[in-house]
């Protein structure tokens, strides 16, 4: 799916045609140059390999870092690869800016959600906990209940669903409209709300 | 850092009078009512004001036979055709929450 790399840079609103408010997610997306080009003879696979940001040439390690001194390349913050239909239109060095996608256009968004810690098995999967505080239980408002049978079949199925890590996954929202465009100062306004908290780098795709 | 409240300069009105807590204001407001549109107008006391840009709102009270009634404006909404500034308040205070809880009198606003 072809795409570019972004920042969420926070939420806002806008004003549509009829007056009304709209919320819109700022990412400021771009632009972002040609690293590597993966080409099917060679790697198997076509892609296209697109650096985000800017980094200290200090804080890349040698291989990567030589990757961009092939090309009299710029190190970026971030890599991701992309696979974009027509590769054959890209070199490497190009840039990919934010008019990569039009006004009105639906896009797919995916990023890293907020890490929200150890949780239990009511927040992380919607359980509704064990009865009541009456009839001498005490305890038990939030716990997961029974996790399986007992000598048959002796064990805990894979994927029972426990407390544990919640949070900080990357997550795509599909369908979000684009609301706005400015190519000046690199931003796109989405419609809607965005995985992840401020600075988040996020993946724009095209549907 | 951008300011993402302020990006697109074009949908921030300049032309409004400064308004500010304690002010005692008229909006007049839009209504669309099928495909005829009017001017409502809703009169009373800036209560707060909040945000920044684009998404800043002022809450308007009024007591309207004896009810309490608030309205949140987003001050840049194309929605409101004027405002009004009737009198100037002169409070000590930012947000004048402590409004809903008096009646009559008590609830009065000096003037500047």
């Amino acid at each position: 799916m072809s795409g570019i790399i972004g920042r969420k840079m926070g939420m806002s609103s806008v004003y549509n045609n009829e007056g009304n408010i709209v919320p819109v997610t700022v990412i400021q997306a771009g632009p972002c140059q040609v690293v590597t080009i993966k080409t099917a003879e060679k790697d198997g696979y076509e892609a296209l390999q697109l650096g985000f940001g800017s980094r200290k040439e200090k804080n890349i390690s040698k291989p990567v870092m030589g990757q961009y001194k092939k090309n009299n390349l710029t190190p970026s913050y971030i890599l991701k690869e992309f696979s974009f239909s027509e590769i054959s239109n890209y070199k490497i060095g190009d840039e990919i800016k934010v008019d990569f996608f039009k006004e009105g256009e639906k896009i797919k968004v995916r990023s890293k959600s907020k890490g929200k810690g150890f949780q239990g098995v009511m927040r992380r999967h919607g359980f509704g906990g064990v009865g009541g505080t009456t009839h001498g239980q005490s305890d038990r408002l939030r716990a997961p209940g029974s996790i399986g049978a007992s000598s048959y079949p002796s064990r805990v199925f894979k994927g029972q669903r426990m407390a544990g890590r919640m949070g900080y996954e990357n997550v795509t929202v599909s369908n979000l409209s684009v609301v706005k465009i400015l190519p000046d100062q690199n931003l796109i306004l989405v419609k809607g709300a965005v995985p992840g908290s401020i600075n988040t780098i996020v993946e724009l795709l095209k549907k | 850092m951008i300011d993402i409240n302020n990006i697109l300069p074009e949908q921030i009105k300049t032309d409004l009078p400064k308004i500010s807590a304690g002010d005692h204001i008229k909006v007049h407001v839009r209504v669309i009512e099928g495909d005829k549109e009017r001017i409502q107008p809703f009169e009373g006391d800036v209560i707060s004001i909040r945000g920044n840009g684009i998404n800043k709102t002022f809450t308007v009270r009024k007591v309207s036979s004896g009810v309490g009634v608030e309205r949140i404006f987003p001050v840049n909404s194309p929605k409101i055709a004027k405002i009004e500034l009737l009198k100037q308040g002169d409070i000590r205070r930012a947000k004048l929450f402590y409004l809903r809880n008096l009646s009559g009198k008590a609830a009065r606003i000096k003037t500047k």
